[in-house]
């Protein structure tokens, strides 16, 4: 026994054990983000049957099972449920029915005991809607005009053969709102920011002001011009798509029409193969990635969070790298190393340590506040008191964040630094070089995987973090994207929006729990594999750098 | 000091790669070309160099042979200012190089480190192409134009004997030489910039005895152009290459010759307990 602790083996299987355990862990984590946000996507089953609760009519109900659980039934009978004396356990299924305008509740517990009857039928139509979420029913006529046009099977052939083009219509109705008109109205306050500017500037004379605000009035005229133009085709457009309706029996029995308008997405899911519903889910994967969000975020896509982490964390690192670089090679190679050097370096290192909310609320108070409200009142007075940069913006988002992950670049490119022998350094002093030119030519590009190592840690936790972002940049909806097609291109004034914090505001803020929480799970995905391909870039652009810069000391 | 063992080119005669010249030297016939005047040199309170007074001649090989430790590496980096780089280090006394003072207020020490190249002890090539390696100096000194870089670059590596080993890889990584060619490579990079002195600091010791052989065949072509003075542990070795042979002991110059004559007939009781091995 004595020696077999003395032979090491144990410490082999303590180790390979601590692996073995970190290992099952990150798989297990990914496994479970992943099964659950991408079950989102999949088109379930949709099950029809009659509950007959006693003392309640029997009615029918539709819709996806979405998950069951197993409940006593002295708890059930608490909860002032009808249970038979003998029974001891219930199950229960959630029931997502939709139809959330037509019923109010879209996800209803129901007691398998009173379901009778479980049946799939082929023809049950789930639409997914712009509004009120997703409605489950049959269809039963297609109308044009308001005119009843086509019935049944007919109905499902005229709504098929209408639905791609009015979904490419209610597709350019959306790029005219948000783009098209979102461009004019931005050109339109620019313009009344301008004029403002102009009634606070006293260099003017009476005639030349006159001059400009005219000029200023008729670039509004045409812009809204421009505007009324833009609100006559969408309008067109839509009244084109609104022509168009089906009529939808619900589970109830009612019949409601649904403008085509309204329809984002069509599929009878209990008649579609294994193909058609990997087609559909691959679809509806896209839409979340690549749409904006509807409905308080429950429904839609990520894109504007998907588009606001990316950049911010790119802002960040534009920012972190070269201020981190400099304060290392300052401390490493030019300052004196005495206590006071010590001091800084302890002082940098505990920076890591402190909680990220306390740069929040420093970003608030100095980036925001200070430093914001410095600018909008020597640049922006016109627009006063609308902030301008004294507020939420990514700009001030990033700077937070590139000041909580300083230290990282800090420690790691000091640690690159020290890192190379000091022959190396020495040839190139002997051929005549200065300190600056050897330290530009020969010890900067060899530290620069060291560099790459410090920005990858610091892009992994700039991109998980939320806390400060809170404070300093991240709105649960922004109206814009902070880079679009209006000069100059980038906003960095803009509040934008962040996957963490998409995650918190979905699971959290939610009116609809139960429709948001596979949205968290999708997103917290999303934001694994955003962290991923991040991380890999950079290590592929290291790797890349350490083969350039291979040296003996590797 | 960890003498090494006799191998195929300790074997060979002093006399045969001096050309059989039977003429004896006399630093009194040469021209200074660096002189050392009364220096001390202190690593904080430690005296590492006690008094050493020198004159090293011109176009000849200058060796500094002692036991480890007894300052002749210092020595030599003090020729080249490299012990500017540790903080602690204070001079006293003169480093003369054509006349003038090294130390004077004003002198530029990377201009004078042009004018002095330094070989190290272990090869350091830069991580970086063969070509960049020999072309670095250069670039320094801001010549961009290609075909003068090219044409130095291959006048270096054919003085440095490697120009055949490496003409069709110019442009790999210098890591991927050998020892020995990546010791070679660092003298042409240190060539390439026409140093006035070229500083050897046991440039052999880290290398085979085929590799070895090389540099030091290569030194005695190098004499014709450069001063060269060479730091070694090696005995053999400086019988071998030099003209002239400086013996130290614990930061002391205590004997300077021709090579010949200190190895033959030296002066002090200290340098034949030290030739003959009997310490060290």
């Amino acid at each position: 026994m004595n020696s077999w602790f003395k032979s090491g083996t144990p410490w082999v299987w303590l180790s390979a054990g601590a692996v073995a355990v970190s290992l099952v862990m990150v798989v297990g984590l990914l496994l479970m983000i992943a099964v659950n946000g991408l079950g989102h996507f999949w088109p379930g089953a949709v099950v029809e049957f009659d509950y007959e609760a006693p003392g309640e009519e029997s009615r029918r109900v539709i819709g996806e099972v979405n998950r069951s659980e197993t409940m006593t039934a002295a708890a059930m009978r608490d909860a002032g449920f009808e249970v038979p004396e003998e029974q001891l356990v219930v199950n229960r299924h959630l029931i997502k029915r939709g139809n959330r305008d037509v019923t109010g509740r879209d996800f209803v517990w129901y007691l398998e005991d009173f379901m009778r009857d479980w049946r799939y039928p082929d023809d049950v139509l789930v639409l997914e809607r712009t509004t009120w979420g997703d409605f489950y029913g049959y269809l039963r006529a297609y109308k044009q005009d308001s005119e009843i046009v086509a019935k049944g099977a007919e109905a499902r052939q005229a709504f098929e053969a209408r639905l791609r083009e009015s979904l490419e219509l209610v597709r350019e109705v959306a790029r005219i709102e948000r783009f098209d008109i979102g461009s004019v109205n931005y050109q339109i306050e620019q313009i009344r920011l301008q004029r403002r500017g102009l009634d606070r500037n006293p260099d003017f004379g009476d005639e030349e002001r006159a001059a400009r605000e005219a000029e200023l009035d008729a670039q509004r005229d045409e812009l809204q011009a421009q505007y009324r133009d833009l609100q006559v085709r969408r309008n067109e457009l839509r009244s084109d798509v609104r022509r168009y309706g089906i009529v939808m029996e619900t589970m109830e029995g009612d019949e409601r029409t649904i403008p085509m308008s309204d329809i984002v997405r069509a599929w009878w899911p209990n008649e579609m193969g294994l193909g058609s519903q990997l087609v559909h889910a691959a679809g509806s994967f896209w839409d979340f990635v690549s749409g904006f969000p509807r409905e308080a975020n429950t429904e839609g896509g990520i894109l504007p969070a998907i588009f606001g982490t990316v950049l911010m964390v790119i802002i960040m690192s534009v920012v972190v790298t070269p201020f981190g670089v400099m304060a290392a090679i300052y401390l490493r190679e030019y300052a004196r190393q005495g206590p006071l050097v010590r001091t800084i370096r302890i002082s940098v290192n505990n920076l890591a340590g402190v909680p990220s909310i306390v740069f929040g609320v420093f970003g608030l108070g100095f980036f925001v506040y200070f430093i914001g409200g410095g600018i909008d009142r020597m640049f922006y007075p016109e627009a006063l008191p609308a902030p301008t940069y004294g507020g939420p913006a990514i700009i001030w988002a990033s700077l937070t964040l590139a000041l909580l992950t300083l230290p990282v670049v800090i420690v790691s490119t000091e640690e690159g630094l020290a890192r190379i022998p000091s022959t190396i350094r020495h040839g190139s002093l002997a051929l005549g070089a200065t300190k600056a030119e050897t330290l530009w030519r020969i010890v900067v590009p060899l530290a620069a995987p060291a560099m790459m190592t410090g920005l990858i840690l610091a892009v992994a936790r700039a991109a998980g973090e939320v806390a400060p972002l809170m404070l300093v940049g991240v709105v649960k909806l922004a109206p814009s994207l902070p880079m679009d097609g209006n000069f100059p291109y980038l906003h960095l004034d803009r509040a934008f929006m962040h996957l963490g914090f998409h995650i918190y505001d979905v699971g959290f803020q939610s009116p609809n729990v139960e429709a948001g929480r596979p949205l968290v799970y999708a997103t917290a995905l999303i934001l694994v594999l955003l962290i991923i391909i991040l991380n890999v870039t950079a290590i592929s652009i290291r790797n890349h750098l350490r083969e350039k810069y291979r040296s003996e000391s590797d | 000091m960890n003498d090494r063992p006799e191998t195929l080119t300790h074997a060979m005669d002093p006399a045969s790669l001096r050309g059989g010249t039977a003429e004896r030297l006399k630093p009194s016939r040469e021209t200074a070309c660096i002189e050392i005047q009364a220096l001390q040199l202190f690593y904080g309170n430690d005296q590492a160099l006690k008094d050493v007074s020198l004159t090293i001649p011109r176009g000849r090989i200058t060796a500094f042979i002692g036991p480890s430790g007894c300052g002749k590496s210092t020595l030599l980096r003090c020729m080249n200012r490299m012990n500017d780089l540790i903080d602690s280090v204070r001079i006293e006394g003169r480093i003369l190089i054509d006349g003038s003072d090294i130390h004077a207020p004003g002198v530029d020490v990377a201009e004078l480190r042009r004018r002095v190249g330094m070989v190290f002890q272990k090869p350091n090539p830069f991580p970086k192409s063969i070509y960049e390696n020999v072309a670095y100096g250069l670039r320094l000194q801001g010549v961009k134009n290609r075909r003068s870089l090219d044409e130095v670059v291959e006048r270096s590596l054919k003085r440095a004997a490697l120009w055949d080993e490496v003409k069709d890889r110019l442009h790999e990584n210098a890591f991927s030489l050998s020892g020995g060619q990546q010791q070679r490579l660092v003298i042409a990079r240190a060539i390439a910039i026409e140093p006035e002195v070229l500083l050897l600091d046991e440039p052999a010791s880290a290398l085979d005895p085929l590799a070895t052989l090389k540099i030091e065949e290569l030194m005695f072509d190098l004499k014709k152009e450069y001063t060269i003075v060479i730091v070694t542990h090696n005995m053999q070795q400086a019988a071998r290459v030099s003209d002239y042979t400086a013996f130290m002991y614990l930061g002391e110059m205590v004997e300077f010759a021709d090579t010949d004559t200190l190895f033959t007939t030296p002066g002090k009781k200290q340098t034949e307990d030290y030739i003959t091995g009997r310490y060290g």
